[in-house]
């Protein structure tokens, strides 16, 4: 077979260092520069329903009487975390599903000379990038729905604490979701769960206030959410009665450390047959 | 077996996988080799296996037994370094669709560590070869099945794998998508490329193969070069006649033609596919039989028309032919290929 007198294939020069870190960067680049081509479209995507709900419930029902003007303290913080935390799980479900299920596209990228549970990290870590910008833009927006919002220097290392704990968590659980729920369940699956994650996260009500509603105060206890919204608070309303910060930071890393254990493991199952 | 360099770029031994709750094993008990800048095809029907062997090569399976080896790098322990070894064309569209026809050739070098000057100068040199510099800048989207596979041929080649795998790279396609493809296999294969390709199209693993291992039931049947495979049958040429019955029984004239001097077995062929439109029954038939023999074929063309005359049957059709891939086929696993 030496005998081709062709020409020889284009020799190709890697770098020195080709190593996992660098595909690992050139696949999370690739995220990155999707995202960023249609950034536009993600916000929009991401911050309406999180307007929304601060529109409606700070600005109107306060505005109309139907709530106290101190309720907007305990609301923004509690939307911010909710922003991290299903801007992050949606930014992992929804893209593993299609990939798993319908498009494949994501197979170029398991063949990348990376370790495949990497390409599972790759995709947390994006969708934490996703969720962290999503919630910081509720900042500005908060500004101008309420016209002011709380904000404390001294909080600030602890809000930023709880805000990538909160988009971590997010993601963590959406790649459970979107390895684990086959594709024609995945409509009911999000509505499902994401519905009650959204209202049983104390984002909308201190947890301790719950004192009186036992029940749904253990309910809401379940919600990773809760946590994120109790640690905001910590950190922009420490007035507002909260878990303490020590608590709520525990339970996050907890929950991040069990979930992308679980969900590398089933994307594993999925990604290598 | 061993030394440097001159060693085969695959092997494969005794190679096992049972998938999850499977019943029977995918691959069972495989083992071949190929050389540097050989063309394998895997010939066989859907379900044999093939797919599953490339799968665990380029360490998308994970294998159940044995050991499959890439430039000596066992793809199993070493999935990794395997990975910069191997390219594969999958079946299946898998472009990436939030990207240009040229960004996916750029973001698959990257991946593989190949750097940018060199990334979109090899992107430019594979577009323009595969004629896709025009259209560079479109989306996948847009692309036809032949398009598509064209551009995931170029996609696998930018990062200079040492063995590129094509999965059935042409079911599917229209006739001309599947010339440009086989004429592109042809071409890697000039310039020194190993490739392993699978099909189930004889045709295509005779034309572009050096050596074709046959799969069935997840078994390598049989893997040599197409000619001393078609060699190795008893029958080498064949008379294939067809004919319309009239009221005669196949059975019956089946037996008499094998009963002819130079006759070594008949085969009954695509039996019972009448004229278009459908049919009465017991209406008239049509009987194809293919005569595998030991002598030359033209001396017994006339002989088969006067046993098929005295049967008051009529001859429509004769072809004489040498054996062909299918043939093996079934002679080793006694039934067509499709």
């Amino acid at each position: 077979m030496s005998a081709t007198t062709s020409p020889a294939p284009t020799p190709v020069r890697r770098r020195a260092a080709a190593g996992p870190a660098r595909a690992f960067l050139a696949v999370l680049w690739r995220d990155l520069y999707v995202t960023g081509r249609e950034l536009p479209v993600f916000l929009a995507q991401v911050v309406l329903q999180p307007l929304f709900l601060l529109f409606v419930f700070g600005k109107v029902l306060t505005d109309l009487g139907f709530a106290q003007p101190g309720y907007t303290r305990v609301l923004f913080p509690g939307i911010v975390a909710l922003t991290a935390v299903i801007t992050g799980l949606q930014s992992t479900a929804f893209p593993l599903v299609i990939d798993f299920s319908f498009t494949k596209e994501i197979e170029d990228r398991l063949l990348a000379p990376l370790p495949v549970g990497m390409v599972a990290v790759e995709k947390v870590v994006f969708a934490s990038m996703r969720a962290l910008l999503a919630a910081l833009v509720m900042l500005p927006i908060g500004i101008w729905v309420l016209g002011s919002i709380p904000w404390r220097a001294s909080g600030v290392p602890l809000f930023l604490t709880i805000l990538v704990l909160g988009c971590l968590v997010g993601s963590c659980l959406g790649m459970i979701m979107g390895t684990a729920v086959p594709p024609n369940r995945i409509n009911v699956m999000f509505a499902l769960v994401l519905t009650p994650l959204l209202f049983t996260g104390a984002s909308q009500y201190p947890w301790a206030s719950l004192d009186d509603l036992r029940w749904f105060q253990v309910v809401t206890a379940c919600n990773p959410l809760t946590y994120v919204s109790e640690g905001m608070r910590a950190a922009l309303v420490p007035d507002v009665p909260h878990i303490q910060p020590w608590v709520s930071v525990l339970v996050l890393v907890a929950t991040i450390v069990v979930s992308l254990t679980v969900g590398i493991r089933l994307f594993l199952r999925r990604a290598v047959d | 077996m061993e030394g440097n360099g001159q060693g085969p770029v695959v092997e494969v031994r005794d190679l096992v996988k049972r998938y999850r709750k499977a019943k029977a094993n995918a691959v069972d008990g495989v083992s071949f080799a190929v050389r540097r800048g050989e063309v394998l095809g895997l010939l066989g029907p859907n379900g044999a296996g093939k797919t599953t062997t490339v799968g665990i090569l380029t360490t998308r399976v994970r294998r159940t037994g044995g050991t499959a080896c890439v430039s000596g790098v066992d793809v199993g322990v070493d999935p990794v370094r395997a990975r910069r070894l191997v390219a594969v064309v999958p079946q299946r569209n898998n472009l990436d669709r939030s990207l240009s026809i040229r960004q996916n050739l750029l973001f698959h070098a990257a991946y593989h560590g190949v750097p940018a000057a060199e990334r979109s100068r090899r992107a430019s040199e594979l577009l323009e070869e595969f004629g896709l510099a025009d259209r560079a800048d479109d989306k996948p989207d847009m692309f036809s099945g032949g398009q598509a596979q064209r551009v995931m041929v170029a996609r696998a080649l930018m990062h200079a794998p040492e063995v590129l795998f094509l999965d059935e790279p042409t079911t599917g396609l229209d006739p001309a998508a599947r010339l440009f493809v086989w004429d592109r296999v042809r071409d890697l294969r000039a310039r020194g490329v190993t490739v392993v390709l699978t099909t189930h199209d004889m045709d295509e693993a005779a034309s572009l193969a050096d050596r074709v291992g046959i799969m069935d039931h997840g078994k390598l049947l049989a893997l040599d070069t197409p000619a001393a495979l078609t060699r190795g049958l008893p029958g080498r040429t064949t008379l294939e006649v067809a004919v319309t019955l009239d009221g005669t029984s196949a059975g019956e004239l089946v037996a008499e033609l094998g009963a002819l001097d130079g006759v070594e077995r008949v085969e009954q062929v695509g039996a019972a596919a009448g004229p278009p439109g459908g049919q009465a029954p017991g209406a008239r038939r049509e009987l194809r039989a293919r005569l595998y023999l030991v002598g030359e074929a033209p001396l017994l063309v006339a002989p088969v028309a006067a046993l098929v005359a005295r049967h008051r049957a009529q001859l429509t059709d004769v072809a004489i032919g040498t054996p062909s891939l299918e043939d093996v086929f079934i002679a080793l696993t006694g039934r067509a290929l499709r």
